[in-house]
């Protein structure tokens, strides 16, 4: 199935966040496109997480509107997000450490699990069918990133990147249309760094998830992406292809000055 | 017969999440239900029922309350007592005040009261976590201690809050031998233990756990807190609603608030902690721990005192056990934060290595 | 008039006792993070000590001067909960570094259980006295402001003055001595603390005993009001509202939040009680800080918590 890059699905407007008086992000506009990879790029403190943070509604920015589909918000919070399709990894890994990988990945299910509690207690019919269901659902998600033999595994036993990539694997439980990923490569060597990129390329070739990404690494970000905005001190600095981007005198003075 | 799990294998999903997959286990704990529903009673006397199994059963059920709201779901409480003691008056209610109400039916209606008390009272748990949510849940202790002292419909205009009731029985099924009452107790625990266990094996256990690890990354993948923090509260005081229940009722047979109070609460966090947060076989060690170290201490310390020739008063071993208890928190804490339940999955695990660990 | 204004000032001298119990908890939070159950037990354990210990010198050293009797015992009584700070940082928090709240608070009930064992266990558990020369007689004051004049009891006014001195004194202790910044700086950041060469360990040993001098101060006090007894423990339970109202960070908080308890306890009492059969000012404190926790989670003065992914 061939990609094919739709019309604008998420539309940031004007968005402001500040915490007591500093201030984070300033005045932020831009779009994602449907099945597009776009990628939020910066110098550190440049306000990448909190940008991502503002589209999923764990921060409340104090201006701007968020449309999602031609529908306007205000803010979000994090379970509006969630039921409207938007998935989620984080920086600093933010997996469930006294579950097993299984278990992880199956609470990406939640949305879609509808038996109710005196089903599940007394494990009808329902709840049992339900159960299996998902359960062959999340196998699928365990197949495509090659993790079955860590499935009974506790996430807190697992090496750091094997542990990121179940972080990627409970957000796709979760059949997102948008997926924002917070440096999923972060720490990860060459050879791990390429497994992720084939991973996120696949999700978006296969499945059609929009991708929003933060990352570092220059190179990972110019091969991947369709498009590309850059942040600097809270400010919007530059937008579009990654060749533009390249090109951007103010991008390439940020990135010089902040010596990267 | 050796404890192995090679050549065992799942040819469904559905086989692999039974509560026992390994085929050992399933004959284990087989055995240990028959043992305890039919050797138990033909060999237990009345003291071993009256001192020991009655308590360890009911308060394995409150334990297990407890268990299901901090081990599982992270919210700590300080207030369990007061939830056993809702379920325990609630259900007196129901008793006296509805004509030929059955006994089942009274208890289980006092823990449905119990759990609606418990969902207001979970309230703040939106707003706060940890230390200052353990502060809320003492207000629930302080209060409800008060009420069933002092507004007298509570206890239908006893004087202090001391009530009793007899000619209990259910089915039509007399409770008046131990055995009855070890056997009826037993039942329940049984039901109880198998519900909680799947719900903590299903979706609203991860929705716990979720909350428990790390909420607000449980929020971002579409577990909405309140639902999860809330039914939390409302089965962990379901539970603990029907553990007063039986233990004013059918343990007791009269009894006053002092029996649900603060020690209580502390108590059964206590079974929690030593028994191994966030499992359900837990409950069952720390409940039997904490039931069977002071009946223990009570004989050993006089022994201990006799032999270096130092006699050890009552008030002496009572003010000895307290310390043994604070110091065994803290060994567990330390040491083995996941208790009982851990060292036992460590020596099964052990076990089935063995002979060849390497 | 004169009667709510005897009921209110009585309700602030009760605060100022609650707050320097509660300042024991508010001290202890800042410097190691931990909800320092154990208080109770340690306002106890301390009076326990005092109280033997002020009983038993006069026989062993033949002092017969009661004050100088008392002064050794303070000092004694002192020198052991310096012990016990040390014991519990040995034993119990450096083996707990970095740990979750709700776990130092569960370690901190097991030490609770364990002091209040111990201190029954070697000093006895009947009811003991500390007499430290507190004028128990009521006086009248006021008498040409209001008809009547106004019933101050003189025990409580010097106990509310010497716990407003202590307070003070820890106040200026934070703010102009070295070890005080010190503790400050472990309170903001242990990791950042230690990486500038201050002993985290030794902090800790320092805050506790502080927290067990005020805990000894505070257990003196309630101590000679209604005996030393097992029940002093409660009077920690009473100060929790308090942390709770004032934030758990906050001295000033603790300091304000226990003349609110105070004087709500004491009115709740008396204005509320009688409607609904007496009792209630344990719960009522305890509904007023849930009350406010739910509008203002990190309390009156508490830094706010901000989550971060």
């Amino acid at each position: 199935m061939a990609r094919q890059i739709g019309e604008v699905i998420l539309d940031l407007q004007n968005v402001s966040l500040s915490f007591g008086g500093v201030n984070a992000l300033i005045d932020i506009s831009f779009d994602v496109r449907e099945h597009e990879v776009r990628a939020i790029i910066g110098p550190n403190g440049a306000g990448k997480s909190s940008m991502l943070n503002v589209i999923n509604g764990v921060y409340r920015p104090q201006a701007g509107e968020i449309i999602l589909r031609g529908e306007h918000f205000r803010q979000m919070n994090p379970y509006k997000a969630a039921s409207a399709g938007i998935a989620r990894t984080f920086q600093n890994i933010a997996l469930f450490k006294g579950m097993s990988v299984l278990d992880n990945i199956m609470t990406g299910r939640s949305l879609k699990m509808k038996a109710n509690i005196f089903q599940q207690a007394f494990r009808t019919g329902v709840a049992k069918r339900e159960e299996l269901e998902h359960r062959a659902k999340v196998e699928e998600i365990i197949d495509f990133l090659e993790i079955q033999h860590i499935r009974k595994t506790p996430v807190g036993r697992l090496p750091y990147g094997l542990q990121k990539r179940v972080d990627l694997a409970r957000a796709l439980a979760m059949e997102p249309q948008i997926l924002l990923l917070d440096e999923p490569m972060a720490g990860m060597n060459i050879e791990e760094k390429q497994d992720m990129s084939r991973f996120i390329l696949d999700v978006n070739d296969q499945m059609g998830t929009t991708i929003v990404l933060i990352e570092h690494d220059m190179g990972v970000v110019m091969d991947i992406s369709d498009r590309v905005v850059v942040l600097d001190y809270g400010k919007k600095i530059g937008d579009g292809s990654p060749d533009e981007v390249r090109g951007n005198p103010e991008v390439i003075s940020a990135y010089l000055g902040a010596s990267h | 017969m050796i404890y192995r799990e090679n050549g065992q294998f799942k040819t469904s999903y559905a086989a692999d999440q039974q509560i026992f997959p390994i085929l050992q286990d399933r004959w284990a704990i087989l055995g240990i239900l028959v043992f305890a529903f039919v050797a138990v009673p033909l060999l237990a006397d009345e003291y071993l029922f009256r001192a020991i199994l009655i308590p360890f059963l009911i308060l394995s059920l409150a334990a297990l309350g407890v268990n299901l709201l901090v081990g599982y779901c992270g919210q700590i409480t300080l207030g369990a007592g007061a939830f056993m003691a809702v379920g325990a008056y609630a259900a007196y209610n129901f008793f006296v005040r509805v004509d030929d109400m059955p006994l089942l039916a009274a208890l289980l209606l006092g823990g449905a009261t119990s759990a609606a008390v418990g969902v207001v009272f979970g309230v703040p748990s939106l707003r706060v976590r940890g230390l200052y949510l353990a502060v809320a849940t003492l207000a629930a202790q302080f209060f409800w201690d008060w009420a069933f002292l002092r507004i007298k419909w509570f206890t239908n205009d006893s004087s202090s809050g001391s009530v009793s009731v007899s000619n209990l029985s259910a089915f039509g099924w007399d409770l008046e031998s131990p055995t009855d009452v070890y056997l009826f107790c037993l039942l329940i625990l049984v039901v109880f233990a198998l519900l909680a266990k799947n719900m903590t094996r299903g979706a609203i256990g991860r929705q716990w756990m979720a909350i428990r690890d790390m909420d607000v990354a449980a929020e971002v993948i579409g577990i909405r807190p309140m639902y999860a923090k809330l039914s939390a509260f409302a089965v962990s005081s379901f539970f603990l609603g029907v553990a007063g229940g039986l233990w004013g009722f059918v343990h007791l047979g009269a009894w006053e608030p002092a029996a649900f109070s603060l020690d209580r609460s502390f108590q059964l966090l206590f079974m929690v902690i030593i028994g191994g947060l966030g499992s359900i076989m837990g409950s069952f060690f720390g409940a039997a721990f904490i039931v069977i170290l002071p009946i223990f201490l009570n004989q050993m310390l006089p022994w201990l005192g006799d032999l270096v020739g130092v006699s050890i008063s009552t008030a002496g071993v009572s003010h000895a056990e307290i310390m043994i208890f604070g110091a065994l928190i803290v060994f567990f804490l330390i040491v083995e934060p996941h208790g009982i339940a851990r060292l036992w999955s460590t020596a099964k695990e052990k076990l089935r290595l063995w002979p060849f660990p390497h | 008039m004169g009667f709510f204004l005897e009921v209110l000032i009585g309700g602030l001298m009760t605060g100022m006792l609650y707050s320097l119990v509660a300042l024991g908890f508010v001290l202890i939070f800042k410097a190691s993070g931990v909800f320092n159950f154990a208080q109770g037990a340690m306002v106890l354990f301390a009076a326990l000590a005092m109280a033997r210990f002020s009983e038993w010198i006069p026989g062993w050293l033949g002092i017969a001067n009661p004050v100088v009797a008392n002064i050794l015992a303070f000092i004694i009584a002192a020198f052991i909960m310096f012990l016990v700070a040390w014991l519990i940082e040995r034993l119990v928090l450096r083996h707990l570094v970095n740990q979750e709240g709700a776990t130092l608070l569960m370690a901190t009930l097991g030490i609770a259980y364990f002091i209040d064992g111990l201190g029954q266990t070697v000093f006895g558990s009947d009811i003991y006295k500390i007499d430290v020369g507190m004028p128990k007689e009521p006086v009248m004051v006021l008498q040409d402001v209001f008809a009547g004049g106004l019933l101050i009891n003189k025990e409580d006014f010097i106990a509310a003055l010497v716990a407003a001195l202590l307070v003070a004194a820890l106040a200026l202790f934070f703010q102009k001595t070295s070890t005080g910044r010190a503790l400050r700086a472990v309170a903001d950041d242990h990791q950042a603390a230690q990486s500038i060469g201050i002993p985290l360990n030794r902090i800790w040993v320092i805050v506790w005993t502080v927290a067990g001098i005020v805990a000894l101060v505070a257990g003196i006090i309630w101590g000679s009001k209604m005996g030393v007894q097992f029940s002093l423990v409660t009077v920690a339970l009473r100060a929790l509202p308090v942390v709770i109202l004032g934030g758990l960070t906050s001295v000033p908080g603790a300091i304000i939040g226990g003349l609110i308890i105070g004087v709500g306890e004491k009115m709740s009492e008396v204005y509320l009680g009688p409607l609904v059969g007496g009792g209630i000012e344990i719960w009522f404190a305890y509904m007023l800080a849930l009350v406010f926790l739910l509008f203002r989670p990190q309390g009156l003065f508490g830094e706010k918590i901000i989550d971060r992914v």
